[in-house]
């Protein structure tokens, strides 16, 4: 049963390292505005210009 | 003629429809604003949302004081000498287009490199390059895409603003410390007598400790703070007996464990604080919307103009002194008291004194601060600094710096110190007790009477109803200041009423004609010299009569002050005050303009107050259960209307100035009234601080009076008793989750009081009191919410 002293210790460090990820993930100013990504991941990406480019539409073969 | 919306803004293109790639657009800032956009490949700003711009003002030269280096300093969070940062706050952002656009400026200019909305505070974070380019130029590129940014004197004191995590940091450790010693305290709970655990208790009651100890000297920091300045001022407040029952918690819980005596109650001291700070996480979130700190420095503007020796120069307000000649532009507001010198002054008070109609002024006129220029520049010389103008003076009055809180008990606190003390008196008698039959047990019970006694149901159910409550006010369009206020809208018996702005609207205006009827000539002509001018009088007038053909006048001239007139084939007609008409004067106190076409007196059209849908039906309801006053500042004009609307016991006071109303609730609340004072413009800022409560009705959520404690959206007026009704049942459901709460308690103090109290009842029981009464407040509260629509 002296295992459990290597269990609790391995399950400890890794509840720690969690909680480090959390404390930093706060820090980063992630959580500060809740509503604004919402809505920032539906614009589509913009279609790149066709007019750049006039001599190129008959190469395609 | 078809109303033509336009492409931009979506208002009407009422006057002059402006085409653009075949697109109407209503003036010519919306066409430029849709000219940028096209240029730069933006167009698809149109397709998020379907008219989403707002029609850009005229700011030439309005932000010249941007260049000096002392406020650049203050507004931007960073500065290097390549790249600055700022943060500014835009009004008018509300949909995702907004956004949408916001983030995308630095396709409009290459010197932006990056920008980020924040929608909830309305504000949007732009970096730039500061090589070519400067925070004016910044600002004047928003503006002219229509979204002018707000800068006000708060902007000023603050620059960098630390935003406050700490909270969530607490609620991080609190929970993180509450799971693992839940699970860490498991083996006892079940596995008691078992050898194996003989040998390894230890390690796991050392290893709870360990975890509870930045709980107790950190996360809990903030109730042992208030409990000890609560009773350094006497004052038994609602962290006593929480900051009582953690202690008593650890300080137990370390002495069992070192003297092997028992396993500790580390689970329930975790699980408590994490509680606790839920609700309060939960309170902070939704007293975030609404910033009522601001002062009344945000009215006015940060910089104005000084002419010196005929230079303009841009200086802080601060910085005026009684003799300064200012320059104020047209739509801008008069920062201090001052003399007309200069220029034609026609000053809109209604923020003010909520009456909408401008005011002319001649020179060697007094001009008050708070006022805007609608009609081009004007010079005017300081007559005061910023400190003494008039606005201030009120505002500086006893009555704001006073905490209304301290006169009131909240039933919170009023709750709590009771349950302190009966909680005291229990462990004492219980110990005695004890003491006298077996006194090994004596040192347990009383611990465990403290310690199982939770005052969660105080810590919580205030915050998680009054919470609940204020969200579902708030997208109700009624944004109440914080909790303590719905508490005292619950103890109301008396509401005083304003009238202008408040019981009438600003915007519809009606007008009945009285005279002999106009013949189709007359009326084209009239609808047609009215589209020229542009007084308030001929803007509301031109919108109230029928729809007529446009045609080109001979001639069109306007007698400022005076009235319009205009020449169309043969036809004259001369619009205006009875005097420039040639007509006799009438003593009566309304608005009236006055008709003659072709020399022949037609007649006049008379501007009525309008008042609010619901209003009868609102005081009506009230009547039953309170006593109703009107303090109007204006004439007795409207008194036969309002005796007709409103019903008979109702008081009617005119002509009060700010000053009288805020007597007339002094001597009112000595007497012993409650008030609710329901008013708009910033004259009854002192009325409506001394009230017990104020409300601001508002048309403009963004624009109201400090002194409030919540504001109501002008069209929810008449909503105004379901809210009043609102608040009393949620006073009820505290009341309610109280006595759900004396349950548990008398549960867990039969087990505290009769020495049997296992660490696993006290944690067991404890969460479970906490969560139904959460439970329990959010879903009564969420019933009322439903009702209320």
């Amino acid at each position: 049963m002296s295992v459990i002293y290597i269990l609790l210790s391995i399950s400890i460090i890794v509840a720690v390292v969690f909680f480090i990820a959390f404390i930093y993930a706060v820090k980063s100013g992630q959580y500060d505005d809740s509503y604004t990504p919402s809505v920032r991941m539906l614009f589509e990406d913009e279609l790149l210009k066709e007019q750049n480019k006039p001599s190129n539409k008959s190469k395609k073969d | 003629m078809d109303k033509v919306s336009c492409f931009h803004c979506g208002d009407d293109c009422n006057s002059s429809i402006i085409e653009f790639d075949s697109k109407p657009f209503c003036c010519n800032g919306c066409k430029t604003v849709y000219e940028i956009f096209s240029e730069n490949d933006l167009t698809c700003y149109y397709d998020l949302q379907a008219s989403p711009g707002a029609i850009p003002k005229e700011i030439e030269g309005k932000y010249d004081f941007l260049s000096q280096e002392n406020i650049i300093e203050k507004l931007t969070e960073f500065t290097d000498s390549k790249v600055q940062i700022a943060t500014l706050y835009i009004p008018h952002i509300h949909c995702s287009s907004c956004i949408w656009i916001l983030e995308n400026l630095n396709k409009l200019n290459q010197n932006i490199t990056t920008s980020q909305v924040n929608f909830g505070k309305k504000n949007v974070r732009i970096t730039y390059n500061t090589k070519n380019y400067s925070l004016k130029d910044v600002v004047l590129l928003l503006s002219s895409i229509g979204y002018e940014p707000y800068i006000s004197l708060d902007d000023f004191k603050t620059g960098k603003q630390d935003i406050n995590r700490s909270l969530i940091y607490k609620l991080g450790i609190a929970g993180f410390a509450f799971g693992n010693i839940m699970f860490l305290s498991f083996p006892e709970y079940f596995e008691v007598g078992e050898f194996w655990l003989e040998k390894y208790k230890h390690l796991f009651r050392w290893l709870m400790f360990a975890f509870s100890l930045p709980v107790v000297f950190y996360a809990a920091q903030d109730y042992f703070i208030s409990a000890y300045k609560g009773l350094r001022s006497r004052l038994l407040n609602i962290d006593v007996p929480i900051a009582l029952g953690i202690s008593v918690l650890f300080i137990r819980s370390t002495i069992e464990i070192i003297f092997n005596l028992g396993s500790g109650f580390f689970d329930s001291l975790t699980g408590l604080v994490f509680f606790l700070l839920v609700g309060k996480f939960f309170q902070q979130k939704t007293y975030s919307f609404l910033s009522f700190e601001r002062d009344y420095k945000s009215y006015f503007p940060i910089a104005v103009t000084k002419i010196i020796n005929g230079e303009e120069k841009p200086t802080q307000v601060y910085d005026i002194k009684k003799g300064d000649k200012l320059l104020i532009r047209n739509e801008e507001l008069i920062p201090v008291d001052g003399i007309l010198i200069n220029g034609k002054a026609r000053i809109d008070y209604s923020f003010v004194t909520g009456e909408s109609e401008t005011v002319s002024k001649t020179c060697g006129d007094k001009l008050f601060a708070g006022g805007k220029q609608t009609s081009g520049v004007i010079e005017i010389e300081a007559i005061k600094s910023v400190e003494q103008s008039y606005l201030t003076q009120l505002w500086s009055n006893d009555v704001f710096n006073k905490k209304k809180e301290d006169a009131f008990t909240t039933l919170t606190n009023a709750i709590s110190k009771r349950f302190t003390i009966a909680v005291l008196g229990i462990a004492f008698i219980a110990t005695s007790y004890w003491l006298y039959v077996d006194a090994s047990k004596a040192m347990n019970v009383f611990t465990a009477v403290l310690i199982i006694a939770c005052p969660c149901a105080i810590a919580l159910s205030a915050p998680f109803t009054f919470g609940n409550l204020l969200r579902i006010f708030g997208k109700l369009k009624f944004y109440v200041k914080n909790a303590t206020i719905i508490e005292q809208l619950a103890a109301i018996n008396t509401i005083i009423f304003d009238k202008t702005g408040t019981i009438t609207s600003n915007k519809e205006s009606t007008a009945t004609y009285e005279g002999e009827k106009l013949s189709q000539n007359d009326e084209v002509l009239l609808k047609n010299t009215l589209r020229n001018s542009n007084h308030p009088l001929s803007r509301t007038l031109y919108d109230l009569l029928e729809e007529n053909n446009i045609v080109s006048l001979n001639h069109f001239e306007e007698h400022l002050g005076k009235g319009i007139e205009a020449i169309h084939n043969k036809d004259h007609i001369k619009i205006g005050s009875a005097s420039f008409v040639g007509a006799a004067e009438t003593s009566t106190l309304n608005t009236s303009v006055h008709i003659r076409a072709n020399d022949h007196y037609k007649g006049k059209f008379t501007f009525y107050n309008s008042y609010r849908k619901g209003i009868s039906k609102l005081f009506n309801q009230l009547k039953k259960h309170f006593d109703l006053v009107i303090l109007s500042g204006d004439n007795e004009g409207e008194f036969d209307n309002l005796k007709k609307l409103l019903p008979s016991k109702t008081k009617l006071i005119f002509n009060q100035k700010p000053d009288d109303k805020l007597e007339y609730i002094k001597f009112h609340q000595l007497e012993g009234a409650k008030i609710l004072m329901v008013g708009d413009g910033l004259n009854d800022a002192g009325a409506l601080a001394q009230s017990n409560v104020g409300i601001a009705v508002s048309e403009n959520i963004n624009v109201f009076s400090p002194a409030c404690d919540a504001i109501l959206e002008a069209s929810k007026i008449n909503k105004l008793y379901s809210y009043i009704k609102a608040s009393k049942n949620a006073l009820k459901i505290i009341k309610w989750s109280f006595i759900l709460s004396f349950i548990y308690n008398v549960v867990g103090l039969y087990f505290a009081v009769t020495g049997q109290l296992a660490p696993v009842v006290a944690a067991i029981l404890m969460p479970l009191s906490s969560i139904s009464i959460v439970i329990f407040t959010t879903i009564a509260t969420n019933f009322i919410g439903r009702k209320l629509k």
